[in-house]
């Protein structure tokens, strides 16, 4: 029995479970209205559907899930253990072929066999796939009929199928969010795993403090141990993301911000709030090809004619820029928020003084404003040195330690990027040096987000 | 104004006029909040204005330091002097006016400064004080004279939000002074305050009488009759009575006025 069948075919008793108890609660609730007895019905029929429908599909279906996994096993050794199995040649690499090889014909994947052992053993697979598939079918649907017998019988007019259910719903839920949390420990830890096998293969001291960066020398077998220096990209992370970055979006962002809530009547800010939150939504990649194809040229340009050496057609400045721009929505929405949350108490107390709107902007409301603009700030920088697209496209990948803006710089994610694609293998130092990325740029972002946070809240606190 | 009953027979006449307002409109877009209001403010009385809530003496207070051209609804018709000129003309200048015509709010609301820097704000922006020892000189001065430099001297420099309510208000009272204002409008002082605080706010502006010329917005009845010489009566945006305040409350000359304070409305 195939897996989409025994899934019909359990659907399939789900409904029946459902409708027949129903119309059994129905019938149980009319007669006990009848009786006089109206406070003893406590759920619509409707809750005994589901309540008996989902002891007919949970049970079993959780079994499937399980069994979906154990079965491979419980066939291989099947397979193993027939007269066929004894020619299997003795090393690991041939016999996973022959056996993969047998496998893909038994289950109708493959027309014939390349390997003339393998024709062998698609008869005993296929024996066992059979007598598995129909186990676990059977299994599941007397699982499926035992769950949902039990609870019919439980079908009275005052069972409380209906806080049952409601438990189910809390449940799934609950499942919901921790598939999210459990998603994220899964990420940690297998940077935290491929770290330390990296780790295991050059020293931490050389990765965070060595001032060269040549993953690819090292590879060869050319290279010497200063080959996995992170630094230039730390620099190069920094200079784009932390400085280039910030000094475009922090003074557009938060002027933009004291525009749109001092200044701007309710139309302008009905228009152009919206507008400038439109370059949150521009794709990275358009913003990277921006940056590359015609910022980045006319800043070489622009250096190369007032006379700077070292220009770069992918230059720190380039990438920089563009990403500042991508950033501005961040820190202005940011800086609004904050700017708005002020009370308009303290705006009236400065006016009343006879201190004029830019005044009690400068002396007021930006220095109440300030933790919120600074957490602003805070997660924008945390989103620029984990953007990937701009820098891969616009920022060069020469690890150079350069304070010129109109050199080529590159960061961490664009290293990333270069170091896991095309076909690599997973236990060269080259590779594994990605994770090591990853993780520093994972710790450093969650450390900003964290920072940038508690800032915001503690912030919120004091007005309210 | 028709409605409007002066008891002219027991005004003093001697006294200094510091604001005049007359035939005061007030409009928020469509709706009219103030329906023709003449009244003088002098120097020597405080001036009470009374009323149930929604009556428009805030609003019409606002009018008097033009605090509703914040809003941009607002408009104002009609004559409003201080010292004879005219605070709506065009060569008035609004930052000037406001530190002339102080304001103390409804709720305390302190900078989240230092309470030092919260009294220096005015003098900073107004380029009053010449070298620190100047503006030490004058935020004693202030704070002195709104009665809260015993109970602060020896924390200046902690946050202003960090005291309690009444030292809050009494706070920006003084910060209110420090501008050497004219006029200092309250704005239901101490509605947000317990008693104690209240007597103390209400002390307080028996003292500042005389040197400033104060206009107290209150809804507390006995307030009014505690604090102010005069007293106004405000009822649907149009002012019923002004008056010698003992005359208001022992024998008003509107129905109105004698409806409120007996309690009939309000």
């Amino acid at each position: 029995m195939t897996g989409p069948a025994i899934l019909l075919l359990l659907a399939g008793l789900g409904a029946i479970a459902w409708v027949s108890a129903r119309a059994r609660a129905m019938r149980l609730q009319t007669a006990a209205r009848a009786s006089g007895r109206r406070d003893a019905v406590h759920s619509l029929p409707g809750y005994h559907g589901w309540y008996v429908a989902l002891w007919t599909l949970v049970p079993a279906g959780i079994f499937l899930a399980v069994w979906a996994n154990v079965a491979p096993g419980l066939v291989m050794q099947d397979v193993l253990s027939s007269p066929a199995a004894q020619s299997l040649p003795a090393d690991d690499f041939s016999r996973s072929a022959v056996l993969g090889e047998a496998r893909a014909i038994a289950t109708g994947n493959q027309a014939g066999a390349f390997n003339p052992l393998s024709q062998g053993l698609v008869e005993p697979y296929k024996d066992a796939i059979g007598k598995y598939g129909i186990a676990g079918a059977a299994l599941a649907l007397v699982l499926a009929f035992a769950g949902g017998a039990y609870a019919f019988t439980r079908v009275r007019p005052d069972f409380r199928a209906r806080t049952r259910v409601e438990r189910l719903v809390m449940a799934t839920l609950l499942i919901a969010s921790l598939l999210a949390i459990i998603t994220t420990l899964g990420i940690v830890a297998s940077l935290l795993w491929e770290s330390f096998r990296f780790f295991s293969m050059v020293s931490p001291v050389d990765f965070l403090f060595g001032v060269k960066w040549s993953p690819q020398s090292a590879a060869l077998g050319y290279g010497n141990d200063d080959a996995f220096g992170a630094v230039p990209l730390f620099w190069g992370t920094i200079f784009i993301g932390a400085i280039i970055a910030m000094v475009v979006a922090i003074p557009l962002g938060l002027m933009s911000a004291i525009y749109l809530t001092q200044y701007a009547s309710p139309t302008v800010r009905k228009w152009m709030k919206p507008t400038l939150e439109m370059l949150a939504g521009v794709p990275t990649v358009v913003y990277g090809y921006f940056a590359a194809l015609t910022i980045a040229p006319a800043l070489r340009d622009f250096a190369v004619k007032i006379g700077i050496h070292g220009a770069s057609s992918e230059s720190a400045l380039a990438a920089g820029l563009v990403m500042g721009v991508m950033i501005i929505p961040f820190v202005s929405s940011m800086a609004d928020d904050s700017i708005a949350a002020v009370p308009q108490s303290m705006r009236d107390g400065s006016l009343a003084m006879g201190a004029t709107t830019s005044e009690t902007i400068r002396r007021v409301l930006i220095p109440a404003a300030l933790p919120g603009v600074v957490g602003g700030v805070l997660l924008a920088v945390s989103r620029a040195i984990g953007e990937t697209m701009i820098v891969v496209m616009a920022a060069g990948l020469a690890a150079n330690l350069t304070l010129n803006p109109f050199a080529s710089v590159t960061t961490v994610t664009t290293q990333i990027v270069q170091l896991l694609t095309g076909d690599q293998e997973f236990d060269s130092a080259k590779t594994l040096a990605a994770f090591a990325l990853g993780l520093v740029l994972f710790i450093v972002t969650l450390l900003l987000n964290i920072v940038a946070l508690r800032v915001v809240k503690k912030y919120r606190e004091a007005y309210e | 104004m028709t409605a409007m009953i002066q008891n002219q027979e027991s005004m003093t006449p001697a006294v200094e006029t510091k604001m005049t307002a007359r035939d005061v409109k007030v409009f928020y877009g469509e709706k009219q909040a103030i329906k023709g209001v003449s009244i003088d403010v002098d120097m020597d009385n405080v001036t009470a204005f009374i009323g149930p809530s929604g009556c428009g003496k805030s609003t019409f207070l606002r009018t008097l330091n033009r605090m509703n051209d914040t809003v941009a609804s607002a408009r104002v018709e009609g004559t409003i002097t201080l010292d004879g000129e005219d605070i709506y003309a065009p060569s008035m200048d609004v930052v000037q006016l406001r530190a002339r015509v102080g304001m103390v709010f409804q709720k305390p609301n302190p900078f989240p400064k230092s309470i030092y820097e919260n009294i220096a704000y005015g003098p900073r922006i107004h380029g009053l004080a010449h070298g620190k020892a100047d503006l030490d000189v004058i935020v004693e001065k202030s704070l002195r004279r709104a009665g809260l430099w015993d109970e602060v001297k020896d924390r200046l420099h902690d946050s202003g939000t960090a005291l309690s309510g009444g030292q809050q208000q009494r706070l920006c009272i003084g910060r209110a002074i420090a501008v050497e204002p004219e006029v200092i409008l309250m704005d239901e002082p101490c509605s947000a305050l317990d008693p104690i605080a209240t007597a103390k706010i209400e002390e307080l502006i028996h003292e500042l009488r005389g040197r400033y010329a104060i206009v107290i917005v209150t809804h507390n009845m006995q307030q009014a009759a505690r604090v102010s010489q005069r007293t106004a009566f405000f009822h649907l945006g149009e002012l019923v009575e002004y008056g010698v305040t003992s005359d208001i409350f022992t024998n008003p000359k509107a129905e109105r006025t004698k409806d409120y304070i007996t309690g009939r409305y309000g």
